[in-house]
């Protein structure tokens, strides 16, 4: 009957039939095209694209990712600043907090871990009470011959390029109010910058050796080093001679 | 009610009911509007005297609530005032806890451990949204929803001057992502959807500052222009259909009444989700008063632009206490 009437159409299917074949096939369409869009998100993530130096208390990545509802609330409390949240380039990882701890570093200005408390899905472990018992990652000394203490250079001035705009915590200065490093001048014979400023007693010790001209010294990173990255920005070097490895654990030497 | 659910998941609404199945006022008024002498003069008339004062009283208290609970998000972090911290996925108000259910139920399918705070959070949300209408989250509190209403007006526009056509898509769909969605999050443990979902990616631009993730709310836009009239919100995003569960026994529901109704079909013709409206079509309403189902927005469009106040605001049980 309907091949009579409609002799163009082979396919036998009435006017009805084929709007709504088109329709079927039209949202089946977008229906991928969305979950494809969304599944894009995968590779940044397992490609490693962006790893990210994470807030403190941060849970194991993949369940970090999971387990964050991207609200930010952590971003709003820290005083310095110094989260952010991911972008699109990083898959899974948009709106996810993380820290780049060259341009601003996680000082623990707030104390009491304030981005833990803000957390309202544990994604930053709760189980974290003070700055010790974080675990960020680990500092490493990636470019010795850089190293100013290890050319016996000394600092004079601000520790950073003109127009950086880091913020660390002074407590001979302001114990609660976060002051810019560079309008912090420093007076150093030898840089010892990285110990100096490290907010964990114990994690970092620049050892000197030698008198006179011949007086150089070595960073050396020690078992308590939570990996806040306060060391990393305000080395004076660029790129600076010591980085924080992310999620990285301390291993004796052998 | 389960009829109503089914609908909102994709299914086509009922049929024109048979003459047995109208209740003993609605057979008597669909009856008499049968008889009725002149309509199209009168419907005509009354139009015009609704045009000449156009109210869009609803429309403007929604815009001023959406936009002002935005802003207070906004606000509230530029000038650390603490009244509501976070963004529209999760946030402290008052110190309170809240969280988006949507979004609070992919980390816990994804993350698979159920978290105290987020318990809080969501069970303070559920109730609100429960006696808010569930969806009138969509409506006023989703920044999509009202950059999705200037596409769908330019879309209309051009429609009008037969520049583009809507090409829509099965309601359906919604219903399949969100299984396809929840599945994702279990199998894959992350919160798949979070990376796409446009209020998310929204809410944080407009707090935290714009990035490249609005490129996708744009693209989405775009494609609402000129291709599927308001396709995320009717056919794709899964938090509508997360408060539309939770709306499905809210006791703010918009209603209809049968009796002043002249059935023009101004209401569904602007609605976003019309399947709501069916009752509206002459000879469908069962019964002279009719609850709109859950998929309602409870945005007040129908209300503002129906002429003869057939359908209206109501809060369920709050006539026995008044």
């Amino acid at each position: 009957m309907a091949e009579e009437n409609t002799p163009k159409k082979p396919s036998g299917l009435s006017r009805m039939q084929r709007r709504n074949r088109r329709t079927f096939l039209r949202s089946i369409a977008v229906g991928v095209t969305v979950i494809g869009a969304s599944v894009l998100g995968f590779f940044p993530v397992l490609k490693g694209w962006t790893k990210r130096l994470r807030p403190p208390g941060a849970i194991h990545e993949d369940e970090f990712l999971a387990a964050c509802i991207k609200c930010g609330q952590c971003v709003q409390v820290c005083p310095v600043e110094a989260i952010k949240l991911g972008d699109l380039d990083e898959g899974f990882g948009v709106g996810v907090p993380f820290i780049q701890a060259r341009d601003q570093a996680c000082d623990f200005s707030c104390d009491a871990v304030q981005c833990i408390l803000a957390c309202p899905t544990g994604a930053l472990s709760h189980d974290i009470n003070k700055k010790e018992e974080v675990h960020m990652g680990l500092a490493r000394v990636s470019r010795l011959d850089a190293c100013l203490a290890q050319l016996g250079k000394g600092v004079k001035g601000a520790a950073r390029e003109q127009g950086f705009m880091g913020r660390l915590r002074y407590a001979e200065i302001d114990r609660w109010v976060p002051i810019k490093v560079n309008d912090h001048p420093y007076d150093l014979d030898i840089c010892d910058l990285c110990e100096r400023v490290c907010p964990i007693e114990g994690a970092i010790v620049v050892k000197t050796v030698g008198t006179g001209a011949d007086r150089f010294g070595y960073p050396e990173v020690m078992e308590k080093c939570v990996g806040c990255g306060v060391c990393e920005m305000i080395c004076p070097t660029d790129p600076p001679a010591i980085v924080i490895d992310i999620r990285e654990t301390w291993k004796a030497e052998a | 009610m389960l009829a109503s659910l089914k609908v909102m998941l994709g299914m086509t609404p009922p049929r024109k009911p048979g003459q047995r199945e109208y209740s003993p006022g609605a057979r008597s008024l669909h009856n008499v509007k049968r008889d009725i002498q002149g309509k199209k003069e009168r419907v005509a008339a009354i139009k015009a005297e609704r045009d000449l004062d156009r109210s869009n009283k609803w429309r403007n208290r929604r815009w001023a609530t959406l936009i002002i609970i935005n802003l207070l998000f906004v606000l509230s972090f530029q000038f650390d005032v603490q009244l509501v911290e976070g963004a529209l996925t999760a946030s402290r108000v008052l110190g309170f806890h809240f969280a988006d259910l949507n979004a609070a139920l992919q980390v816990m399918l994804a993350y698979k451990v159920i978290l105290i705070n987020l318990v809080i959070g969501t069970g303070t949300v559920l109730i609100m949204w429960w006696l808010l209408g569930g969806r009138t989250f969509c409506s006023w509190v989703c920044p999509y929803h009202l950059l999705s209403e200037f596409a769908e007006k330019i879309h209309l526009w051009l429609a009008k001057a037969n520049i583009v056509r809507d090409f829509p898509l099965h309601r359906g769909t919604r219903t399949v992502l969100y299984v396809v969605f929840a599945l994702l999050a279990v199998v894959s443990g992350y919160t798949v959807f979070e990376s796409i979902s446009p209020t998310g990616i929204l809410s944080r631009a407009m707090i935290y500052g714009p990035g490249l993730a609005l490129l996708w709310v744009a693209g989405l836009l775009v494609f609402e222009v000129f291709v599927t009239r308001r396709a995320w919100c009717r056919y794709v995003c899964p938090i509508g259909l997360t408060y539309g569960f939770v709306g499905a026994t809210a006791p703010v529901q918009v209603t209809y009444n049968l009796e002043d109704c002249l059935h023009e079909g101004d209401c569904r013709a602007l609605c976003m989700v019309p399947h709501v409206l069916e009752m509206t079509k002459k000879g469908y309403a069962r019964d002279v008063d009719v609850a709109v189902g859950p998929d309602c927005t409870r945005c007040g469009m129908c209300i503002d632009i129906c002429p003869t106040n057939s359908l209206n605001f109501e809060v369920k049980g709050l006539k026995h206490f008044l």
